[in-house]
């Protein structure tokens, strides 16, 4: 052990989680509004069976296409089931959908960029890769993928997963280029580290930042790209409801009863508006180069 | 110039090969054999076979991967399992309405992003700053297709201003286009506007801080000859990369936001294509849409080259 290298396993206090939270709200104001929009929308979400003063699939027909009212606040669509009650049983099909595509496409593209990074000759197919897999439009590819896989909830995530991997591997791919040729990589390598060891506490570490700023982009895309594809009618089964779903649903009755459709999607822009105010705030605090003079 | 351009045609051949065989995976990665999707349940199973070989599902993959990509370089997509008509066909029908609805989303998308994003670099830290920043941040929240049904709801069922659907071609007369097609161009550039407002403010904010700029100011001119014949001049060149960009966002907000309004355009195709599982024209539009794509980025290069002089490979 060199002198002067504090002994492994003594660590520097870090602070936690919670006290960067509060720092970072200190400094950036509206990631407090993204962020108290966003436990809104979870709560909501986590809440929807006690909140909801209605069953969302159960038929009411005597009160169809009802306005919103006292008894129904966003009103009832065409078989009399309560918008409110749909529209808080979607916001957990939309968040779930949300967190899952982004657990996928941020381990698949870790995985990826970590060996493009540190293999030249895989870096150069891999690469090629996503490029050609960033050469479609988002959504159009995830329709195409959803016609092979067919309309379900996992083939959703697994669709809008495979999407948003090439993002991350990519940035991943970035960061370790340029960490592993810092000192402390070579320090690490000169002492012997395994290099399991160094890729997973010196490498991964420092690639933190930029994957999770990306990652709460991803969410948001990811509950706009399952809205769009659950609108079209090839995402998630209709018997279900999604913000997505309702929404198409509403259409038909657009003339009538304006309220079906618009209430799902003002949840969306909430819910999407929330995690681009968060990532904005996060990327501005975590890589203070990009902060506006 | 030259080698520039070959150059850049040959790094897009990989991009291109990789676009062509997700999109010829796209059918084989289906659960099941498509051949016993497409005739269903109670097909036997020698009417399976005999699709198969049809269909050329029985051959090496590689080898129907060549046949594939070699009819379609030659601009054959083959024929679509629904109407048995040639794929390039359907496409060609579909393209007009697609066209028009993206490039007026364009137009609408730069009308407000450039006008929006240079107030907001001018005026900087002002509350005209903070509001087209608030603007972008929601435009990049709403889905279009939600934008869309909003934007009925008002000018066409409670105002009565403009139709809620369908598709008049410019042919009929441009006005009588536009009018069905200002609805939807809205609802597709509103939200497609938001990252132009971002690229086009901090392109002009980068701009400002030169010293020429300061020149200009000093020997007198006003603030808008300033702005627009010295700083605009230079900030539109990043913008540039924007609009390519831009592009694939539009193409897959087309598509969406077609359905809202019953434009009989390639949207419509793509999903009613997908509910019959008719996989040569998924195939044939998605290939189309990302092999323009990259060629679009590829001219937006292009075009970098030819308007700054700076730029030299």
């Amino acid at each position: 052990m060199p002198a002067g290298l504090p002994a492994s396993g003594g660590r520097i206090r870090r602070p936690g989680p919670a006290a960067l939270l509060a720092r970072m709200v200190r400094r950036r104001r509206i990631v407090a509004a993204g962020l108290v929009l966003l436990l809104i929308v979870l709560g909501a979400a986590l809440l929807a069976p006690q909140l909801a003063p209605y069953d969302p699939v159960a038929l009411d027909v005597p009160a169809r296409l009802a306005a919103p009212g006292h008894a129904h606040p966003f009103g009832t669509d065409e078989f009399g089931r309560d918008i409110l009650s749909r529209t808080l049983f979607g916001a957990r099909l939309s968040l779930a959908v949300g967190a899952l595509v982004t657990a996928l496409a941020t381990t698949a593209g870790i995985a990826v960029g970590l060996i493009a990074g540190t293999n030249r000759r895989a870096d150069r197919l891999l690469m090629r890769v996503m490029d050609g897999l960033m050469a479609f439009p988002d959504i159009l590819l995830a329709i195409a993928l959803m016609a092979s896989l067919g309309p379900s909830a996992r083939n959703v995530v697994i669709a809008l997963g495979f999407v948003y991997t090439p993002r991350i591997a990519r940035i991943v791919r970035a960061s370790v280029l340029v960490i592993a040729s810092q000192e402390y990589v070579e320090a690490a390598r000169a002492v012997g580290a395994p290099v399991a060891r160094i890729l997973l506490r010196h490498i991964l570490v420092n690639t933190a930042s930029p994957v999770i700023v990306q990652a709460t982009f991803i969410t948001a895309y990811a509950m706009l790209g399952e809205a769009a594809l659950s609108f079209l009618g090839v995402g998630i089964p209709p018997q279900i409801p999604t913000w997505g779903g309702i929404i198409s649903e509403g259409q038909v009755y657009l003339r009538q009863a304006w309220w079906i459709s618009i209430f799902p999607g003002a949840a969306i822009v909430l819910s999407v508006l929330s995690l681009n105010l968060l990532g904005d705030g996060l990327r501005d605090f975590l890589d203070p180069r990009l902060r506006y003079s | 110039m030259f080698s520039y351009l070959t150059g850049r045609l040959a790094a897009l051949l990989p991009v291109l090969l990789v676009v062509a065989v997700v999109v010829f995976m796209l059918i084989h990665v289906t659960p099941g054999d498509p051949a016993r999707v497409l005739l269903g349940q109670d097909a036997t199973t020698e009417q399976v076979a005999a699709l198969r070989h049809d269909l050329g599902l029985d051959r090496p993959l590689p080898l129907q991967f060549a046949l594939w990509i070699g009819r379609a370089v030659r601009g054959d997509l083959g024929l679509s399992f629904f109407l048995r008509l040639p794929v390039t066909t359907d496409i060609a029908e579909h393209a007009g309405p697609t066209t028009m609805l993206a490039l007026l989303g364009l137009g609408v998308a730069l009308a407000i992003g450039i006008p929006v994003g240079i107030v907001s670099a001018v005026y900087r830290n002002s509350w005209l700053d903070q509001a087209s920043l608030a603007l972008a941040m929601l435009g990049a929240a709403v889905p279009s297709f939600w934008l869309g049904l909003s934007l009925i709801v008002l000018f066409a069922v409670d105002l009565g201003w403009l139709p809620s659907s369908g598709y008049r071609s410019p042919g009929a007369g441009l006005g009588l286009s536009l009018h069905y097609l200002l609805l939807p161009a809205l609802a597709l550039g509103l939200p497609n506007s938001s990252l132009i407002i971002r690229f086009t403010r901090s392109s002009l904010l980068d701009v400002l801080g030169n010293d020429y700029i300061r020149t200009a100011s000093a020997k007198g001119l006003p603030r808008p000859r300033v702005i627009f014949r010295h700083a605009m001049r230079n900030a539109l060149v990043p913008i540039l990369t924007v609009i390519g960009l831009t592009f694939a966002a539009l193409m897959g907000g087309a598509v969406v936001t077609e359905t809202v309004f019953s434009l009989p355009g390639i949207g419509q195709l793509v999903v009613s294509s997908v509910l019959r599982r008719d996989y040569p024209v998924i195939q044939g539009v998605v290939l189309l849409v990302a092999t323009i794509y990259v060629l679009v980025n590829l001219a937006v290069d292009v075009m970098y080259f030819v308007v700054d002089p700076r730029v030299r490979y």
